[in-house]
């Protein structure tokens, strides 16, 4: 198994980061954005500093590059199936050229990067899902790199601590992109039953086909405050019943409520509590 | 023909629903109800019966023939206590020793805020890993719709078999249709481009066999699911290592022409 070096693409996404809007440009003024929950305005170099995370406390999008720096020790992170890229199984209209567009503009090469890196000194695999990437969609590419980070993990008796952010199944990729639930899940399964612990984190938004497999299967499942965590969706679900959704529906805090999160935790201290679990995890094996 | 006539055809409420393959393969079936931890849900029909002499665990999604029936059913759109009841049933199958034999037909899982709040994601995530390792022989059969996720929570088997005019997909064609040309009404092109029928599933690899419909829901249809299903079980019973095979089985699945490093 060749390690590949991490290849650093530094990109400033803080423009794409979230659904605020970007202010007009005008003299003598930061660039910034509008916060959608306290409706302020926050300059990027600030929103920056603090993680993409608004002064009022909503979590905007951070993608998977930025996430591996927050998270992960200091040049820890080893990338690794770097070559993996989706094909075209069922010759969708536009795929290819939607995928080459879509390469180009992100840097990346799929809607996972995978990897071992160490968190808080804790030697581990680490996944993490890039909204920028067609929604985080999972196609064969992307059920294929978890299931080997799995794999790697079990073999090498480590845990994985994984964020999930997507849309859900690629319907471009058809009925092989369904596959890829049962594929990825029996990846997972073969590591619980090998003793091996798996964290998942919750980012905004998971949903549909990576809500029904993976990102419900971890051991322990925690949850950014105010993320949309559901399997249908919600537009789905008041057109198909024509009731109107209750307050906060879907929302990591509800998902708690019903008894599907173990912790919502915020993102300045994600790290401290990823490496307190994997201490606990460590010591008890 | 066309995929969006299959699609339809796949849709018919004339079409036997999974109650009437259980009627007509099975001896002495008892039904066996809820999920031990919420409800019991109409949508999915559980119970153990013989087949020959064989004692089996049956899980049919049942989508009912009537309009009455047809709305208690869900139209065949399980909840997660559906799911959770067909767990329950397969590990008891497991514990005794009996395989399991899905029939699935669904659009898919139920859509609804109660379904959400019980976690319709994590109980068919949760069937997805436990069937991967139940040490059983478990075979499905699409019936009908094999609605996305909804359907693959029943379908985690050693065979996979589609009837000759049953559809398999990661979104219904007018879903598809909707969201990528924001016209719900081109939903034939998108069945097409979708590859989601039985001769296109066994073309692209992802199920063992289509079986002939010509004289569906006649005697001898009945009889020769049996037969098949029968002596498919006893080849799987004598397998070795029969839940690696089953890993190995969905592990190809959107693997090929990538070499590990």
């Amino acid at each position: 198994m060749a390690f590949l070096k991490f290849k650093h693409a530094p990109k400033n996404e803080l423009e794409k980061g979230g659904r605020g809007e970007i202010a007009p440009a005008e003299i003598n003024e930061q660039p910034s954005k509008t916060c959608p929950k306290c409706h302020k305005k926050i300059t990027l170099s600030a929103l920056w500093a603090r993680h993409n995370v608004c002064t009022c406390g909503y979590h905007f999008r951070m993608n998977s590059r930025e996430r591996i720096e927050l998270i992960c020790d200091k040049e820890s992170f080893r990338e690794m199936f770097t070559d993996i890229e989706s094909q075209d199984p069922i010759e969708f209209p536009g795929y290819i050229s939607k995928l080459e567009a879509i390469r180009a503009e992100s840097n990346e090469n799929e809607a996972v990067i995978c990897g071992t890196a160490q968190i808080g000194r804790q030697e581990c695999c680490v996944f993490v899902m890039e909204s920028y990437f067609m929604m985080g969609s999972m196609g064969t590419a992307v059920g294929e790199k978890i299931t080997r980070i799995f794999e790697y993990a079990t073999e090498n008796k480590l845990p994985v601590v994984g964020f999930t952010v997507s849309g859900g199944a690629r319907m471009q990729e058809g009925i092989l992109s369904l596959m890829q639930m049962a594929k990825t899940s029996g990846a997972v399964k073969r590591h619980s039953d090998a003793g091996l612990f798996y964290l998942t984190v919750l980012t905004n938004p998971t949903t549909g086909g990576v809500t029904a497999s993976f990102a419900m299967e971890g051991d322990i499942i925690i949850a950014e405050p105010g993320a949309t965590v559901g399997f249908a969706g919600k537009r789905v679900i008041e057109q198909t019943t024509g009731r109107s959704l209750p307050k906060g529906f879907q929302k990591s805090e509800f998902m708690r409520q019903h008894g599907f999160i173990d912790a919502i935790v915020d993102r300045s201290d994600l790290k401290a509590v990823i490496t307190n679990v994997l201490k606990i995890h460590k010591a008890g094996s | 023909m066309d995929a969006y006539t299959k699609v339809k055809l796949a849709r018919s409420s004339s079409r036997p629903t999974g109650a009437d393959y259980i009627k007509n393969i099975f001896r002495n079936f008892m039904e066996l109800h809820g999920d031990r931890r919420f409800a019991d849900d109409a949508a999915i029909v559980g119970g153990i019966g013989f087949l020959h002499d064989m004692p089996v665990t049956v899980v049919a999604i049942e989508k009912g023939h009537s309009a009455k029936e047809r709305m208690k059913r869900s139209f065949g759109a399980p909840n997660p206590e559906g799911y959770r009841k067909a767990l329950r049933l397969m590990k008891q199958a497991e514990k005794f020793r009996r395989p399991v034999i899905c029939f699935v037909d669904t659009s898919g899982a139920f859509c609804g805020v109660g379904a959400e709040e019980r976690g319709q994601g994590q109980a068919i995530a949760e069937n997805l890993m436990e069937m991967m390792t139940l040490d059983t022989p478990v075979i499905s059969i699409l019936i009908g719709e094999g609605g996305s996720g909804g359907a693959l929570a029943l379908s985690v088997a050693d065979r996979v078999w589609m009837l000759e005019n049953s559809v398999y997909s990661v979104i219904s064609p007018e879903g598809c249709a909707s969201i990528l040309w924001k016209d719900a009404k081109r939903a034939d092109e998108a069945a097409e481009t979708l590859k989601l029928t039985a001769q296109d599933s066994l073309a692209n690899g992802i199920i063992e066999d289509v079986i002939p419909e010509d004289d569906i829901g006649s005697k001898g249809y009945y009889r020769m699911i049996r037969e098949k299903l029968y002596s498919e079980i006893k080849i799987l019973k004598e397998e070795k290592d029969l839940t690696g095979k089953r890993y190995a089985r969905f592990r190809a699945f959107g693997s090929s022409g990538e070499e590990a490093k």
